[in-house]
C-alpha cells in the first residue's frame, strides 16, 4: 500500500522536476524549482515579529497556518520598495519548513533542461551568488535559479551560536 | 502492525488490572471476571505469538491455563490472594516487556520464575480441589447443555437468514505455528458467525494439530449473514492465508457430525465463542464504548479548518457590500449557520478530550502495593473519574499524582496501631476527586492521615530564609505557610524525619502542574489529614487571553497572569538614577516595561499617562507593562511559532507563540515569565 503511494509521489516529482517558476526582482529574473512551490498569493497584511533580521518581514496567516515571510529583495541586498498590487508571495516548502518569499512580480512557469543550466559564476562577482544554484538559459534571456536551502540556511544562526559560546 | 499490538495489549492490560484490583478487594472473582481475564490472556497470547514475543506468549499461556482451570468451576477459595499475587506479577512482567519493545529494545525478560510460580499454584489448586470434583463435572455438564441449547436455539431463529459455508484454508508454507494462525482466524470469525465449527478441533492447545493443518488444510464450517463476496474478502485479507476454497452449502450436518456430538473438547473450545456472542448481545454495549484511534494531526487540521470557517463566515455575513441592505431572510439563515458552526467547533474540541479515568485507576495499584509494603491499611476512593481533560494534559498528570499518592501513603496515613490510638478507623482513606469548574478542572487529593505541622514548617521556612521579613509571622495565613512545602528547598531527604517527610518531591509536583498552566495549593489540619488541590486548565491549546494594542501590533497575554489594569498618573512615576522607570501603586513599587520599546514598534503613545498599564505576575515577581490600548479578552488557540523563526532570537525576546484573531490577523502571545526574567 505505502509502496503504491510512494510510486505516485515519485512520478509526480518526475513531472515537476526541471520546471521552474520564474519571478522578477528589480530588473533580474529568478527561478525556483516548481516542486518546492505550494502556492502563490498576493501581498497581504504581515504581522511583525521582534528580533528578526530586516529581510524577515514577519508572519502571515494562510488558512490557519502561520507562515513566516522573507523579502527576497532585501535578502538579495537590493533597495527595498513599497509593496503594490503586483507584489506577490510565493509559498515554498523545503524540508518541512514552510516560508513565503516576497517578490516584485511573478513571471511564468518554464521547463529548463539540465543541459541549459550553467554553474553560477565566480563567488566574488556578485553578492547574491551564494544563493544561486545555477544560471538557466531560456532563448536569449537568463534566469537566476535560486537555491532555497541556502536562502533558509541561516548565517545568522551561526552568528548566534558563536555569541552564545 | 506493531503499533496496533501495543495499543491493544496495553488497553487489555489496563482492563485486566482494573478487574484484578476490584476483585482483590472482595477476595473473590465473579464468573464474568474470570471469563474476562481468560479472554484477555488468550488474546494477548494469540497476538504476542503472532508478533513472536515468545516470553510474553508463554507466560500468558500459563496464566490462561490457570484461569481455564478456575473457570471450570474449581474456585481457588482460600488461595485467591496467591492467584492475585501471581497475576499482578505476570501483568507487570508483560507490561515491562512491552515497554522494552516499544523503546526499540529486545523483549529479553526471563519468564521462567513466574511460570514456575504459576505451575506450582496450579498444582496446589488441583490438589486441594479433589474433593469438589463431582461439582466440577456437573458444571461442565451444565455448560455443555447450555451450549447445545444455545446452538439449537440460534439455529431455529436464524436458519432463514444465515447462509452456511464450508471453507478450506491453506496457510503460507513458512508461517509457522499453523494451529495458532488457525485459532486467530477462528477468533476473528467468531463475531460474525452464528454457528462455527472447525477441524481439527484442538487448535489452541495441541501443537500436533499443526501437521494436520499443513497436510490437509484447515476446515471451517460456519453460518453467517454475510454475503459470499464479503466472506471471500475476509479470507483474502486474513493473515498468512495462502489459499482457500469457499463454497456455500445447504447443510453441513453430515460433515461435522463428529464435531458436534463428540466429547467435551468441543465444550471447552466453543463456550468461549457463545460467551462472546452472548456478551456482545447484552453486556458489551453498556460497558465498552466503541472507540477508534485517530492521528492527532488530523484533529489539528480539522481544528484549523474550523477556525478558518469561522473567519470566512464573518467575512460573508459582515461583508461591506451587504451594508444597509434590507436582508431579513439572509440574516436568518446566517444566524442558523453561525449556530451550526459553533456547535461544530465545540464538538471538534471535545474530540481531544479524554476522561481522566485512566490516570486515576493507575493510582489504585500504587495504594495497594505501598499498603502491602508499608504494612498499612488504606483504601483509595475515586470520584469524578469521568471528568474530561485534554489528551496532552493527561500525560502530565500521571507523575505528580503518583508522587502525591506515595507521599500520602508513606507519610500521611499512619500505621494501624497509631490510627487506633488516635481514635481513627484502622483503614486509612485517600480520596481522589476530579471536578469540572468552568474552564478548569480541579483535582483534589485528600487523606485522613497525620496532616501537616504548621509550626514546624514555619520554623524550617525561616531557617531557609523563605519568610519575607516584611510580613510578621502571625500575619501569614495557613495557606501561605503550607505553600512553603512546594518550595524546592523543602524537598531533601533530611526533612523526612523532621516533618514526616511531606515535601519530598512536592516541588516537582508543583513544577509539573505549572508546566501545564495549573496551580497547586495545600490545606491541612494537624492530626486530621491533608488536602492537595490541583487546578488545571481544560486544555493547553485554548486559553483565555487579553488583547492589547501597541501601534499596529496586537499582543495577547494569558488572563491568569494579569493582576490589574489602570491608567497611570504623573505623580506616581519615579525614575532611579540609572533612568529605569518605576511606578508606585498603593505603596508598592513596580518596574515599568514599555512594550513599544521592547519590541521596537512605532506608536504615537509614548507618554505613560496616555497608555494603559498592565501589572503582570509570574513566579512571584511582578512587572508593569505599558501598552497603547486594551482591546478585550478572547479565548484563543495557541499556535507555536513557525519552525523557520526558531532560527532567530524570537522566543528569547519573550514571544511564546501566536494566535489567529477573529478577523484573520495574527497576534503574538507574550511569554510573561520570560519577559520578567529578562528584566531581572
Amino acid at each position: 500500500m505505502s509502496d503504491f503511494f510512494g510510486d505516485i509521489v515519485e512520478q509526480d516529482e518526475d513531472t515537476l522536476s526541471g520546471r521552474f517558476l520564474t519571478f522578477i526582482i528589480d530588473r533580474d529574473t529568478f527561478g525556483v524549482e516548481i516542486k518546492h512551490v505550494l502556492e502563490i498569493i498576493g501581498i497581504q497584511p504581515i504581522t511583525e515579529v521582534p528580533e528578526l533580521p530586516a529581510y524577515a518581514k514577519g508572519i502571515i496567516n494562510i488558512r490557519g497556518k502561520i507562515v513566516p515571510v522573507i523579502d527576497l529583495r532585501i535578502k538579495f541586498k537590493k533597495e527595498p520598495v513599497p509593496y503594490d498590487e503586483r507584489t506577490c508571495i510565493i509559498i515554498v516548502e523545503i524540508q518541512d519548513v514552510t516560508v513565503g518569499f516576497i517578490v516584485d512580480n511573478i513571471d511564468e512557469v518554464i521547463p529548463i533542461p539540465p543541459e541549459d543550466i550553467l554553474p553560477p559564476p565566480d563567488y566574488k562577482t556578485g553578492f547574491y551568488n551564494r544563493y544561486i544554484l545555477g544560471i538557466g538559459k531560456v532563448g536569449d534571456s537568463v534566469k537566476l535559479l535560486v537555491d532555497c536551502d541556502k536562502v533558509l540556511a541561516e548565517d545568522e544562526l551561526e552568528e548566534i551560536k558563536q555569541i552564545n559560546q | 502492525m506493531l503499533d496496533i499490538f501495543f495499543f491493544e495489549t496495553n488497553q487489555l492490560l489496563e482492563i485486566l488490572e482494573e478487574i484484578l484490583l476490584s476483585s482483590e478487594k472482595s477476595n473473590e472473582m465473579s464468573t464474568e471476571d474470570i471469563d474476562e481475564v481468560f479472554r484477555i490472556m488468550h488474546t494477548i497470547k494469540g497476538s504476542s505469538n503472532m508478533m513472536k514475543f515468545n516470553n510474553i506468549a508463554s507466560l500468558s499461556h500459563a496464566v490462561e491455563d490457570l484461569f481455564d482451570f478456575i473457570r471450570e468451576g474449581h474456585s481457588p477459595g482460600e488461595n485467591y490472594s496467591d492467584v492475585f499475587e501471581v497475576l499482578l506479577a505476570s501483568l507487570d512482567f508483560i507490561k515491562e516487556e512491552i515497554a522494552k519493545i516499544e523503546n526499540g529494545k529486545k523483549a529479553d525478560g526471563d519468564e521462567k520464575l513466574l511460570l514456575e510460580g504459576i505451575h506450582d499454584l496450579l498444582a496446589i489448586l488441583k490438589e486441594t480441589d479433589v474433593v469438589v470434583q463431582p461439582k466440577v463435572e456437573k458444571a461442565v455438564a451444565n455448560k455443555s447443555a447450555s451450549l447445545k441449547n444455545y446452538v439449537s436455539a440460534g439455529g431455529d431463529q436464524n436458519n432463514t437468514q444465515l447462509q452456511k459455508y464450508c471453507v478450506k484454508v491453506y496457510f503460507e508454507a513458512d508461517c509457522m505455528m499453523e494451529n495458532i494462525r488457525a485459532f486467530t482466524l477462528v477468533f476473528g470469525l467468531k463475531d460474525i458467525c452464528g454457528e462455527l465449527y472447525y477441524r481439527p478441533k484442538e487448535i489452541a492447545d495441541d501443537n500436533t494439530t499443526t501437521q494436520y493443518i499443513i497436510d490437509n488444510g484447515f476446515d471451517i464450517y460456519l453460518s453467517t449473514d454475510k454475503t459470499y463476496a464479503e466472506l471471500k474478502k475476509l479470507f483474502n485479507q486474513a493473515l498468512f492465508v495462502q489459499s482457500h476454497t469457499l463454497e456455500a452449502v445447504e447443510s453441513f450436518d453430515k460433515e461435522i457430525a463428529d464435531l458436534i456430538d463428540s466429547e467435551v473438547t468441543l465444550v471447552e473450545t466453543v463456550p468461549e465463542s457463545t460467551e462472546a456472542i452472548k456478551q456482545q448481545a447484552d453486556g458489551l454495549k453498556a460497558v465498552k464504548q466503541s472507540l477508534i484511534s485517530v492521528n492527532i494531526n488530523k484533529l489539528d487540521t480539522l481544528m484549523d479548518l474550523i477556525g478558518e470557517l469561522i473567519i470566512s463566515e464573518a467575512m460573508v455575513t459582515k461583508n461591506p457590500d451587504l451594508k444597509d441592505l434590507p436582508l431579513e431572510n439572509f440574516k436568518k439563515s446566517a444566524r442558523q449557520m453561525r449556530k451550526l458552526i459553533n456547535e461544530l467547533q465545540e464538538n471538534v474540541m471535545s474530540i481531544r478530550m479524554v476522561p481522566i479515568e485512566s490516570v486515576f485507576n493507575k493510582m489504585q495499584r500504587i495504594v495497594r502495593d505501598m499498603g502491602k509494603k508499608l504494612d498499612k491499611q488504606a483504601e483509595l476512593i475515586i470520584i469524578g473519574e469521568e471528568t474530561e481533560v485534554d489528551k496532552n494534559i493527561i500525560g502530565h498528570l500521571s507523575d505528580p499524582l503518583m508522587h502525591l499518592i506515595r507521599n500520602a501513603m508513606d507519610h500521611g496515613i499512619e500505621s494501624v496501631a497509631e490510627r487506633q490510638k488516635a481514635g481513627k478507623p484502622p483503614k486509612g482513606r485517600i480520596t481522589l476527586r476530579a471536578n469540572n469548574t468552568g474552564g478548569n478542572v480541579v483535582i483534589t487529593l485528600s487523606d485522613d492521615g497525620k496532616g501537616l505541622d504548621r509550626d514546624k514548617i514555619l520554623k524550617k521556612a525561616k531557617d531557609l530564609g523563605l519568610v519575607n521579613n516584611l510580613k510578621l509571622e502571625n500575619e501569614l495565613s495557613d495557606r501561605e505557610i503550607f505553600s512553603y512545602i512546594l518550595h524546592p528547598g523543602f524537598s531533601t531527604k533530611s526533612e523526612v524525619t523532621e516533618f514526616s517527610g511531606r515535601g519530598v518531591g512536592m516541588d516537582v509536583v508543583n513544577k509539573n502542574i505549572e508546566k501545564v498552566g495549573g496551580g497547586v495549593y495545600v490545606q491541612s489540619q494537624l492530626g486530621k489529614g491533608m488536602t492537595v488541590n490541583i487546578n488545571i486548565p481544560l486544555t493547553l491549546t485554548i486559553i483565555e487571553a487579553m488583547k492589547l494594542s501597541v501601534g499596529r501590533s496586537i499582543y495577547t497575554i494569558p488572563t491568569t497572569l494579569i493582576r490589574e489594569f489602570f491608567k497611570a498618573e504623573q505623580k506616581d512615576l519615579v525614575k532611579d538614577p540609572d533612568g529605569n522607570e518605576m511606578i508606585m501603586v498603593r505603596g508598592e513599587c513596580y518596574p515599568i516595561l514599555r512594550l513599544h520599546k521592547q519590541y521596537n514598534v512605532q506608536t504615537s503613545i509614548t507618554d505613560i499617562c496616555e497608555g494603559v498599564m498592565v501589572i503582570v505576575e509570574a513566579e512571584g515577581h511582578t512587572l508593569c507593562l505599558l501598552a497603547d490600548k486594551l482591546i478585550g479578552d478572547q479565548q484563543i488557540v495557541v499556535k507555536p511559532l513557525p519552525k523557520y523563526l526558531q532560527n532567530f532570537r524570537v522566543a528569547q525576546s519573550g514571544i511564546a507563540g501566536c494566535t489567529i484573531l477573529g478577523d484573520g490577523n495574527i497576534s503574538l502571545i507574550l511569554d510573561i515569565k520570560k519577559i520578567i526574567n529578562n528584566e531581572r
